[in-house]
């Protein structure tokens, strides 16, 4: 038998060889133009080398990290809080009456909550607000980018708790969100819709989506009359919708705050 | 003295990044379960991990991602061959997803879905054609979002025209599409926004918005991430009424 660190380097190595694969096409890409296309030396090119291996390494050990350890703990979390027989208190299941809907109040809160934190923890999203930080040198805040793109993810899922227990199909969901959205568009700062549409891109990526999928499919399997193959999915498509939703308001609360500051200064 | 201040302060930052979800496991773990953890150790271990991890991915960001990512762009712009650098955006895109471990688990289970629903014959033969169209279908819409989406900056073209116009469409295409494949559809939209890929494509579209004269880096350097995740859906929903037929039957 191996001792507990072996198997951790063990893990490490195996998910950097699997990290090193998926982005083999992207380092050839890069190569390919570099040489072919541009013709010209890359300044600071061990630089770029020594960041690219932190790059895999780092990535490594977080998956590793989440796998082990937050994966597992959340993924029976999620089967716990959606258990007929814990959440009316181990008495029984629910029969063939439908639940009520108080029952699951620990489910929506887990819901949000998990929501939240683990978007706050998505590398992506941390990459996209280093950079709208620096672009806008400091207006848009990284902790106020997160922050509301993790209440976006948090009210999302929420609600898509909320549809997988009623049944209600998805589409009429996303149709009603998209055309909040489209109207939405018409009252926001111009310059941050490009932005708001980025962050619902990238909000739905390593640390969410495992954990999403096992509330969804958890919820799905134990809540009587829905299918895991139907209603299972979906709960990532409103954690990428929402988010779009509270950037966007995000802004046009700051905005409104700039323009009542530059107001009192004039006054 | 000054790269000890650096290192402690990203430590920092990613123990603050993760601090969140430790915070919401104790919490059900404890008030809600009313279980003590299992095994403290391993879970400690994880969390070391988790934390190390995110510090290390940082660095490597900041060191080779965002500076790849720029430079490149700034380099094409001298070249000033449009055609070059939209191509490059195409195989990028195209590259990077058609080897996304995500996206295969979730053709194969689609592939899966369609078998067991009849749209196609329940057999490997052509479960693995479907996984395959698919796959491309997706990785070739992700490769076109990017080459459109370069091609909006150098035009200067607002993104919320196609915005509008995309989830028009896509809201069309779910009224039509049979519903197996909605969910999965949507749920493909995210998986184009790999770590690695994200802030990549982000500081391209930056490098480049701030090379062009005239574009300026938040209005015009954003919004490839959001092209990225918009076509998938549409290209999926496509793929499966092409399978189905439409409205399933």
């Amino acid at each position: 038998m191996m001792s507990p660190t072996e198997t951790v380097f063990e893990l490490i190595r195996s998910a950097g060889i699997g990290t090193l694969w998926d982005i083999l096409p992207i380092v050839l890409v890069l190569a390919f133009f570099q040489i072919v296309v541009i013709r010209k030396f890359l300044p600071h090119f061990k630089q770029i080398c020594f960041g690219f291996l932190l790059v895999i390494a780092g990535l490594a050990i977080f998956i590793v990290g989440l796998e082990e350890c937050i994966f597992p703990i959340g993924a029976e979390m999620a089967r716990q809080l959606t258990d007929p027989a814990f959440l009316t208190g181990g008495l029984s299941g629910f029969g063939t009456s439908a639940p009520s809907p108080t029952l699951y109040r620990w489910t929506y809160v887990f819901a949000f909550l998990i929501g939240f934190s683990t978007t706050l923890a998505e590398p992506a999203l941390i990459a996209v607000a280093i950079k709208a930080r620096e672009i806008t040198t400091g207006s848009i805040s990284e902790w106020g980018l997160r922050i509301s793109v993790a209440l976006g993810v948090a009210v999302g899922v929420s609600l898509g708790v909320y549809r997988i227990i009623v049944g209600s199909p998805l589409y009429l969901y996303i149709i009603v969100g998209y055309l909040f959205l489209l109207i939405q568009i018409r009252f926001v700062p111009k310059m941050i819709i490009p932005l708001s549409f980025d962050s619902g891109g990238v909000t739905t990526s390593t640390v969410t989506v495992p954990l999403l999928a096992a509330l969804g499919i958890g919820l799905a399997s134990n809540v009587p009359g829905r299918s895991p193959i139907l209603d299972g999915f979906g709960l990532i498509a409103f954690a990428s919708l929402f988010p779009m939703i509270s950037v966007n308001a995000y802004a046009m609360i700051t905005a409104r705050m700039a323009r009542a500051a530059q107001k009192k200064r004039d006054d | 003295m000054q790269i000890l201040h650096y290192l402690i302060k990203k430590i920092f930052s990613a123990f603050t990044d993760i601090l969140p979800i430790v915070a919401v496991i104790v919490f059900f773990q404890i008030g809600v379960i009313q279980k003590p953890f299992e095994n403290l150790h391993e879970i400690l271990v994880g969390i070391g991990l988790v934390i190390l991890g995110l510090f290390i991915f940082i660095m490597g960001l900041e060191n080779a991602l965002f500076p790849l990512g720029e430079r490149m762009a700034l380099q094409f712009a001298q070249i000033g061959n449009a055609g070059w650098i939209i191509f490059f955006g195409f195989a990028l895109g195209f590259s990077t997803t058609i080897a996304e471990p995500a996206l295969s688990v979730i053709a194969n289970k689609a592939g899966h879905i369609a078998a067991e629903g009849k749209a196609i014959a329940n057999n490997a033969q052509s479960i693995d054609s479907f996984v395959l169209g698919l796959r491309l279908t997706v990785a070739f819409s992700v490769g076109f979002a990017i080459a459109l989406g370069v091609v909006r900056i150098i035009k200067g073209w607002p993104l919320v025209w196609f915005i509008v116009v995309g989830y028009s469409l896509i809201m069309f295409f779910t009224s039509l599409a049979p519903k197996e494949i909605i969910g999965i559809a949507y749920d493909a939209g995210g998986i184009t926004t790999s770590t690695i890929t994200v802030p990549l494509v982000t500081a391209l579209g930056l490098g480049l918005a701030s090379s062009i004269r005239g574009r300026n880096p938040i209005v015009d350097g954003f919004g490839l991430i959001a092209l990225a995740s918009l076509t998938p859906i549409m290209c999926v929903m496509g793929y499966g009424m092409f399978v189905y037929g439409f409205g399933g039957q």
